[in-house]
């Protein structure tokens, strides 16, 4: 198995089996972590520089780590003490950063499509840490891989994922992954919160919460920001708690051994209770546990892998 | 319990679409049987209803309750009152009171507090906006689960297209309708009554006819955009119905309503700077006024609704320009509507489609606007052929503030049925 691509952009980007090849990598390299001593030389003499245009705890650390246990060097830009906020381009900026030879860029970025235009301009790979609205290709990847190592099947599952899918990155990513790997997909939230565009059979919009969370093998419950009570997409944080939360009760509808995963950051009882989270319920730390063992594996394929 | 016979009337039905004699029996405040000759038992009350027309129970759509905040103008109980004596058995009550309908504690009230008359029914509707502010979103979900129909900001327009969309599809997750007071504010400016001859030769500031178009044929861009179900309300203009015919022809998911006004008097109403016929969207000219009746004629309206809207006398006792907008409708509603059935512009059935079948319909009234077995015993019985004369003095409403007052008519409930609880009226 090889996966040839310079870069990691989007999921679409990937075949079933690069899905799987990736995520059979992770782990291997999750057993890494499991050491005493959590490293390995794979990718020593590799410069690696991680440009967080945007805040972020759980993906700037995962990378962060995932870089280190692999023995390369890292560099963190902080984005608000560079230049960028002197005024210069994104294309400057990255030329520059180019020019010290970098081997792989990770961006997050909070305009869609930016992480495309730099795997443009640049000989080194890219790996998208999440972009605007868009995606984020590592988030989907260890989602997959959580649900393999509780499920063993995922064509032909129920997998809900509720809550703002429209302004969701992980959701447009976990949307295109699972349908890959044959999941039947319900979406529930608010008709402001949903996408108007589907234009495949294994998606659906549900009508209710209880549509969407009946029987479903796996329910992905994604974050509601305060923000968008401001431009209209929902009245208030007290009715989408009313509404469009997950509670004990409703989950009871799920298959017995619904897994429940949540990118974080949690807004506790505001789209899922806190109770769930508190019973451990939930898989959302084997979630934070692969995503180190993902983005080892990503950067191992894409740098290491093909070089070394 | 209560049992009602009404015998010999004729039954106008509009859903089994049929205009027969029947005798209808009713039960415990429900339609029992439906039939040509019912024997009953003694302990009946009978209504004899030879020639009288037997319609499901009227549905008001669009009316203003003016409380809490302008009790001085209606009280739900006058209000109420008031559709009463107009021969409806359900009215629907906007959202822009003091404070708006915009939250579930506001909703509740209007409810507890219509119920607890033991008169007609009232169903509310919400708003789109927080007090009608065109900024924020209501809580829609907390109005529908405390027993709101519809959501609207009848009376202050969402200017905002973004915030209009948004509504309608916020709207729909909780299978919501909406209802659109469709006017562009800025155009109106500071206009009273319609721009044209008449607002020129009273030297007064006017609104001109595409204010009403513009806002209308974005709400049926909107809601043919994102599939939502939108309701167009008070339509006065000749222009709007052929948007009416426009969104029909392409089967988009929108109702169309007119009241009793636009289609009885026109713009010269105003010429004796007349407040009690200053109301929004204004009256208009009569070419205005023909395009209305034969749109009612070719069906292109869903609904006619009276857009009651109190004003005191003192507001009214003023000149048209400090004058507020709104004239009554709850009393004369149904006897003008009936000079179409006199003209032959509307069947008795195009009738209780209009003013009881479809906007239960729109509103998913459960088990109203017909007359079949198992539904709401209300009934609306109409003698299309009795004279009388508006008279100030009789006004149920608190406010009369009608341009109507003095007219004769020909036509009126004779009985209010509600719940099965006789009303003579």
């Amino acid at each position: 198995m090889d996966y040839a691509k310079k870069d990691l952009i989007s999921i679409n980007d990937l075949s079933k089996s690069d899905i799987l090849y990736f995520i059979d990598t992770a782990k291997e390299f999750k057993k890494i972590s499991l050491q005493d001593i959590k490293k390995v030389p794979t990718m020593r003499g590799k410069t690696i520089l991680n440009l967080f245009f945007e805040p972020s705890t759980r993906t700037k650390t995962s990378f962060e780590i995932a870089q280190k246990r692999l023995s390369a060097d890292t560099i963190n830009l902080s984005i608000s003490q560079s230049s960028v906020v002197k005024g210069e381009s994104l294309s400057d900026t990255i030329l520059n950063l180019q020019a010290m030879k970098p081997d792989a860029f990770v961006i997050r970025h909070y305009e869609s499509g930016a992480p495309f235009f730099i795997s443009n301009i640049t000989n080194a790979s890219v790996i998208n840490a999440g972009d605007g609205i868009n995606e984020h290709p590592t988030q989907c990847l260890l989602d997959i891989m959580t649900i393999f190592e509780h499920k063993k099947e995922i064509q032909s599952s129920k997998i809900a994922i509720i809550g703002d899918v429209f302004h969701s990155r992980v959701a447009r990513s976990d949307i295109a992954g699972l349908s890959k790997l044959g999941a039947e997909i319900y979406l529930y939230g608010p008709q402001t919160l949903m996408p108007r565009f589907i234009n495949s059979d294994n998606i659906k919009i549900a009508g209710s919460m209880v549509q969407a969370v009946k029987e479903a093998d796996v329910i992905i419950m994604l974050r509601v920001q305060k923000e968008r009570t401001a431009i209209y997409f929902i009245p208030s944080i007290e009715e989408y708690r009313t509404y469009f939360k997950l509670t004990d009760e409703i989950l009871k509808l799920a298959s017995k051994d619904v897994l429940i995963l949540h990118p974080g950051p949690v807004n506790r009882d505001v789209e899922i209770s806190g109770s769930i989270i508190n019973s451990g319920r939930t898989a959302i730390f084997d979630q934070v546990e692969n995503g180190i063992a993902i983005r080892m594996a990503c950067l191992y394929i894409l740098l290491g892998g093909r070089h070394s | 319990m209560e049992k009602l016979l009404i015998k010999n009337g004729i039954v106008v039905d509009p859903f089994t679409d049929t205009q027969v004699k029947r005798d209808i029996y009713i039960e415990n405040g429900l339609i029992k049987d439906i039939k040509k000759e019912f024997v009953g038992a003694s302990g009946i009350n009978v209504i004899n209803a030879d020639n009288l027309y037997v319609l499901p129970g009227l549905v008001d759509m669009h009316v203003h309750l003016r409380e809490p905040g302008f009790e001085y103008k209606e009280t739900i109980k006058t209000g109420m009152e008031a559709a009463i004596a107009g021969g409806f058995t359900s009215i629907c009550c906007m959202p822009n009171s003091n404070p708006a309908n915009d939250c579930k504690e506001v909703n509740s009230f209007i409810i507890n507090k219509a119920k607890s008359f033991d008169l007609c029914n009232v169903f509310t509707i919400g708003a789109i906006s927080r007090n009608n502010e065109g900024l924020n979103l209501a809580n829609i979900g907390d109005l529908k689960h405390s027993g709101a129909v519809a959501i609207s900001d009848d009376g202050m327009p969402v200017e905002d297209s973004s915030l209009m969309a948004r509504a309608l599809l916020y709207a729909k997750t909780f299978d919501m309708p909406v209802i659109s007071h469709s006017e562009d504010i800025k155009l109106r400016g500071k206009g009273i009554i319609n721009e044209g001859i008449i607002s020129h030769k009273l030297g007064v500031n006017g609104i001109p006819s595409i204010a009403e178009e513009i806002a209308i044929f974005r709400d049926i861009k909107l809601a043919e955009y994102f599939g939502a179900s939108l309701h167009i309300a008070h339509v006065s203009t000749k222009s709007s119905v052929e948007l009416i015919k426009m969104a029909k022809n392409k089967r988009i998911n929108i109702t169309f309503e007119t009241c009793p006004h636009y289609f009885s008097i026109n713009e010269d109403s105003l010429l004796s700077y007349n407040t009690n016929a200053k109301m929004n969207p204004p009256l208009r000219t009569q070419e205005d006024v023909d395009a209305i009746k034969n749109a009612l004629r070719e069906g292109l309206f869903d609904v006619i609704a009276s857009d009651h809207a109190p004003h005191s006398e003192d507001e009214k006792n003023t000149t048209l320009d400090e004058a507020p907008f709104g004239i009554i409708g709850l009393e004369t509603s149904l006897a003008l509507t009936l000079r179409l059935y006199h003209e032959k512009y509307l069947s008795m059935l195009d009738i209780a489609n209009l003013m009881s079948y479809n906007p239960a319909k729109i509103l998913k009234l459960q088990n109203r606007g017909a007359i079949v077995n198992g539904n709401i015993g209300d009934i609306t019985i109409i003698n299309p052929e009795k004279k009388w004369t508006y008279k100030k003095e009789n006004i149920k409403s608190l406010s009369k503030n009608s341009p109507f007052i003095n007219k004769s008519f020909k036509g009126a409930a004779m009985y209010a049925i509600i719940n099965g609880k006789i009303f003579k009226l």
